[in-house]
């Protein structure tokens, strides 16, 4: 038996639970779970684990780690105790998320266009036209409905008493929603008698409502139905299996460079009866390697004129290539400032303080302090170049601090934060163990957010690393209806 | 349907049926070096079985020495060899997760299983006393992932590229075996032991030895193996099956797509000869030219479909 | 004054079968001093071409050759009519702002001797800077250090390169003079063009330079290779943040074999306007 006398709640005393309450009797939305879960065993659990794995095997869903050959195709692990939200938490998620999407297209649009913001003296410019992450050649184009980010993966922690941070917005090409899709597969068979037993909304309509999505986004100059593609650098990508799942998906072909070519101011697939128009591409591609005759002239997986087509209106590029400025880790200490800006409104959801090493006063700040803080390279991505001042050595930060001081503009800086915790199986039972969250969003003829989104679980005890590249889980997560 | 996405169900299939021909053609030399006084030495065996897989020059430029163990760990499990049976699956297995969608679960896992498996199988793990059952496990392999294609596979576009690839392979691994041996089938070829060996280990070759003798019910006969193996529509591996086969996949092509045209064509041209053609007239007329020239027709049919249907 | 231009473009492959694709900014704009009379460009599929007019304000025409056999001729040619504004462009209205023309590109990048260069021709007083005197300087300054000499250099030398070795084409002169002019903060632009020359020299007649961003103005010209600003003999095709990113022609070809180009520049005075009817 799995007494919940024997989970005890946060693997830290500052960690929020997101099981049990303070005082050891869980939260209204995981009273019934609490309870089903005394009724399982060890063996049980070890049985379905299995089980579970074997569904994942068999669809085929890994994840590819660079620099790791032997494991170049590997599970993500997934565990099996969901993780829940009550209908109230997740109406406060949507709504600031919804906003904070919002203003982010709206601050796309106008750095691309009039640099209002830069005008108002809210942004310095050299933050926009000096960023790498700016593309100046995007200036004075409007894409389809205005919309530069069309599919979003906001990243989002709860910490101490139980607050909401967006920790990253993710405007490129964010993945995981593949996991999210196949984690609620497993679990429905797994375990339906949970999901007799709770309300937890549907979230297997997403692939559906992609498609809508990048549908209302076709160029004004396609009349008739729009050809979707999804654009994949190919099958040695980390994400390979999301790019083909969600073709699959949808119903529409997943492309690589070469099926496409660029003829009469079009973009073509080659298909088995000739070629066929693609006015909607998804692209899995970095913005750098979508065009060698407008980017990187050393990209083999890209479409010469690719950039072309888009800013002559004839195809849409799904995201918009330079959405990356707004997801820029120096921009997004002046996220709150862009929310109001636009918006007029304060932002519902907070940022996570965050200090910029191109400040002189915070690098400073972040020099004297780094045994507390998280530092991250302003572009890295995937727990790859960052530091955690707690975990690391003396060494470790001294080298660090140097790399900050060479270049500070590089590096921005956050505090350790105490992720919450949710119940997850271990060896031993069920422990502790630190997640957060990212649901995915939608924007196109309308704004839409899948209920829940995936949680990432650092499986490792005390871990706060949640990165499938770093030995993260999965989990389901349930928003359950009113 | 992607040109390549065509592309790669015509070969991965195509490399499925290479990993079994390379396995019954290893099995050939293998049962030959354990029958005693086989003529011209089993040197000469294994030879004529490089050269009957096409890759006589790709093991002679390793400059090896050509003793069993060399040729076999060649044929096998060689990773620089685009034929070994290692390397045969390996591409079929790339092939089909790069169209991961197109296939089904049944037929994924069938060849993603085989290549798990043989993806890390060391040389020393086959001697010669492990060697039959690996031998059966690789044709169990690939009928397994046959079996999984015709079963589960809907018969749209993708079946029909998948068919093409299976069946032009064994027409052409066919021809060449019969192409190796053809000089011990010609008329006249008298029934010594040792002809009579060779025609075994022709048969053999194809796994015709027992039907052969259900199907004529009489001693081997060479003008009756080489019309076994050429025109008889009842024998799976036969040339005039495999056409039949290759001809009816790209007649639904056509009607799916209206395209295709050309490689019907051939294939249609192809058919009628072999369904007229009486094996006496094939054999007085020359049989290696008939089977060089099939090999070159397969190759042009190969490339028709390529260009017709895009494979880019 | 009316000006006749023709430029020719001829690609050769040793094979056939490869695929082209280019993007060609070959027209050439309106703006004060500079006015159109007729253009053309004629290339295989320039009717089916996506147009559109990019960040900088240069009309894009996207062409796509797919295995055709035989050379691939792209030409340009037109009357244009230009008149002497000292080099002042004025206030052009593309998308991109000011900011945007202080951005590095590789083949801007300052070198510590460019830094050192734009120091030294930095004319300010009070912290401000004199930008008339401090571009006239530049350019006076290039002009003098950096040798013209055809073939010292190549299409992606960068400034930096070009300045350490004190000699290069009229690009050269140019990556320079952007890269100091935008390390003292002032917005600056390459511009590919055409000038019109006494002998029949067509290497000069394809032809670059510099402009950048003058407070009361707008965009004003220099031309580090003839220490000159542009007058009516310069015409202004295309600008961007450098050579790569203004050519007239920039291409990715995929196939078999290699490329040989041929350019034919001719531009020379045309006689008084033909009368219209």
């Amino acid at each position: 038996m799995l007494k919940k006398q024997a989970y005890v709640a946060g693997g830290s005393p500052e960690a929020y639970d997101e099981m049990l309450q303070a005082d050891g009797t869980p939260r209204p939305q995981y009273a019934e779970l609490t309870r089903w879960l005394e009724g399982q065993t060890r063996d049980g659990f070890r049985h379905k684990q299995q089980e579970a794995d074997a569904i994942f095997r068999r669809s085929g869903i890994t994840f590819a780690v660079y620099g790791d050959a032997a494991a170049s195709e590997r599970l993500i692990p997934f565990d099996l105790i969901p993780r829940i939200l009550a209908a109230s938490e997740w109406r406060f998620l949507q709504r600031g998320i919804e906003q904070r999407v919002r203003a982010l297209n709206t601050f796309l649009y106008d750095i691309y266009h009039r640099q209002e913001i830069v005008r108002a003296g809210r942004i310095p410019a050299e933050m926009v036209t000096g960023n790498s992450a700016f593309l100046p050649e995007m200036m004075g184009f409007d894409p389809p409905r205005n919309v530069y980010a069309h599919i979003i993966g906001t990243d989002i922690v709860r910490t101490g008493a139980g607050g909401f941070f967006v920790l990253e917005d993710n405007l490129r090409t964010p993945s995981g929603v593949s996991y999210m899709l196949e984690n609620r597969e497993a679990m429905m068979r797994l375990f339906p008698e949970l999901f007799a037993a709770h309300r937890v909304a549907q979230i297997e309509q997403y692939p559906e409502l992609l498609r809508q999505t990048l549908e209302s986004v076709a160029p004004a100059q396609c009349d008739g139905d729009p050809t979707i593609a999804v654009l994949t650098p190919g099958m040695f990508n980390s994400a390979y299996f999301e790019h083909a799942f969600l073709a699959d998906q949808m119903g529409v072909e997943l492309v690589m460079g070469s099926d496409l070519i660029v003829e009469d101011g079009a973009l073509f697939m080659r298909t088995i009866r000739g070629r066929e128009q693609v006015h909607v591409l998804y692209r899995r591609i970095d913005d750098d390697f979508i065009d060698p005759l407008n980017f990187r002239a050393d990209s083999l997986l890209g479409v010469p004129g690719l950039f072309d087509l888009y800013r002559a209106g004839k195809v849409t590029l799904v995201n918009a290539p330079g959405t990356g400025i707004a997801d820029d880790k120096a921009i997004y200490a002046y996220v709150p400032e862009i929310v109001e800006f636009y918006t007029g409104e304060k932002p519902i959801l907070n940022n996570v303080p965050t200090f910029r090493c191109a400040v002189d006063d915070e690098c400073t700040h972040v020099l004297d302090n780094l045994q507390d803080l998280v530092v991250k390279e302003v572009h890295g991505s995937g727990g790859y170049g960052m530091l955690i001042g707690p975990h690391a050595s003396k060494m470790q930060r001294r080298e660090f601090a140097s790399r900050i001081q060479a270049n500070p503009s590089n590096y921005i800086a956050q505090p350790t934060l105490s992720l919450s915790t949710c119940p997850s199986f271990e060896s031993n039972g069920i422990g502790p163990r630190h997640v957060d969250l990212r649901p995915f969003v939608l924007v196109g003829d309308q704004i839409r957010i899948t209920p829940g989104g995936l949680t990432r679980v650092a499986l490792k005890k005390g871990s706060l690393v949640v990165n499938s590249s770093q030995g993260g889980g999965t989990k389901d997560t349930w928003v359950l209806e009113d | 349907m992607l040109g390549r996405t065509a592309a790669s169900l015509f070969w991965m299939s195509r490399y499925m049926e290479r990993a079994e021909n390379i396995a019954r053609l290893t099995e050939v030399g293998y049962r030959s070096a354990l029958t005693p006084n086989s003529g011209g030495g089993h040197r000469e065996d294994w030879r004529s079985i490089l050269v009957a897989a096409g890759c006589l020059d790709a093991f002679e430029a390793k400059k090896r020495p050509a003793t069993p163990e060399a040729i076999r760990a060649f044929l096998l499990l060689d990773r620089d060899h685009p034929s070994s049976v290692r390397s045969c699956v390996e591409i079929a297995r790339n092939n089909a997760r790069s169209v991961r969608t197109a296939l089904t679960s049944e037929m994924w896992e069938a060849l993603n299983s085989t290549w798990n498996e043989l993806a890390d199988l060391q040389p020393e793990r086959i001697g010669p006393a492990r060697l039959p059952e690996f031998l059966d496990w690789v044709r169990q392999r690939s009928a397994m992932f046959r079996g999984a294609t015709i079963g589960t596979l809907l018969r749209t576009e993708g079946f029909h590229f998948s068919q093409i690839g299976a069946f032009l392979e064994r027409a052409d691994n066919t021809a060449r075996i019969l192409k190796m041996k053809y000089a011990v089938l010609l008329p006249g070829t008298g029934s010594s032991d040792r002809n009579a060996y060779q025609w075994e280990t022709i048969l053999r070759s194809v796994s015709a030895h027992r039907s052969y003798r259900h199907f004529f019910q009489e001693a081997y006969r060479p003008n009756n193996i080489a019309e076994f193996l050429i025109l008889r529509q009842e024998m799976p591996r036969s040339l005039r099956y495999c056409t039949d086969q290759v001809q009816a996949s790209l007649a639904s092509l056509v009607e799916l797509t209206e395209r295709g045209q050309m490689g019907l064509a051939l294939a249609g041209a192809r058919y009628g000869k072999l369904a007229q053609v009486q094996i006496d007239a094939l054999l007085r007329d020359g049989l290696g030219a008939f089977l060089d020239q099939f090999i070159i027709d397969t190759a042009e049919m190969a490339e028709a479909v390529a260009d017709e249907f895009h494979f880019v | 004054m009316r000006i006749a231009i023709s430029h020719q473009s001829e690609y050769t492959y040793d094979r056939d079968g490869g695929t082209t694709v280019q993007a060609l900014r070959l027209s050439p704009p309106r703006h004060a001093g500079q006015s159109i009379e007729h253009w053309r460009i004629s290339a295989p599929g320039i009717e089916t071409a996506a147009r559109y007019t990019d960040a900088f304000g240069n009309v894009v025409h996207l062409i796509a050759s797919n295995g055709e056999a035989g050379p691939l001729r792209v030409a340009a040619e037109g009357v244009v009519h230009t008149t002497d504004t000292a080099g002042i462009v004025g206030l052009t209205d593309e998308a991109a702002s000011p900011a945007v023309y202080l951005r590095e590109t590789r083949l801007t990048k300052p070198s510590a001797a460019i830094a050192a260069l734009a120091q030294s021709v930095h004319v300010h007083s009070h912290g401000v800077t004199d930008e008339m005197n401090t571009l006239h300087g530049l350019m006076a300054t290039l002009h003098a250090q950096v040798a013209y000499e055809i073939s010292s250099t190549h299409a992606a030398t960068s400034a930096a390169e070009a300045f350490a070795g004190k000699r290069g084409v009229c690009q050269d002169h140019a990556h320079i003079f952007l890269s100091a002019a935008r390390q003292l903060g002032i917005p600056s632009r390459y511009v590919t063009g055409y000038l019109l020359t006494d002998g029949a020299d067509a290497e000069a007649a394809h032809h670059a330079w510099a402009e950048a961003l003058v407070p009361h103005l707008g965009w004003v010209g220099f031309d580090p290779a003839n220490k000159t600003c542009p007058t009516e003999r310069y015409i202004r095709l295309a600008v961007g943040l450098d050579a790569a990113i203004a050519a007239p022609i920039r291409g990715v070809r995929r196939g078999p074999g290699a490329e040989t180009l041929v350019v034919t520049v001719a531009v020379r005075q045309a006689g008084e306007q033909a009368p219209q009817q």
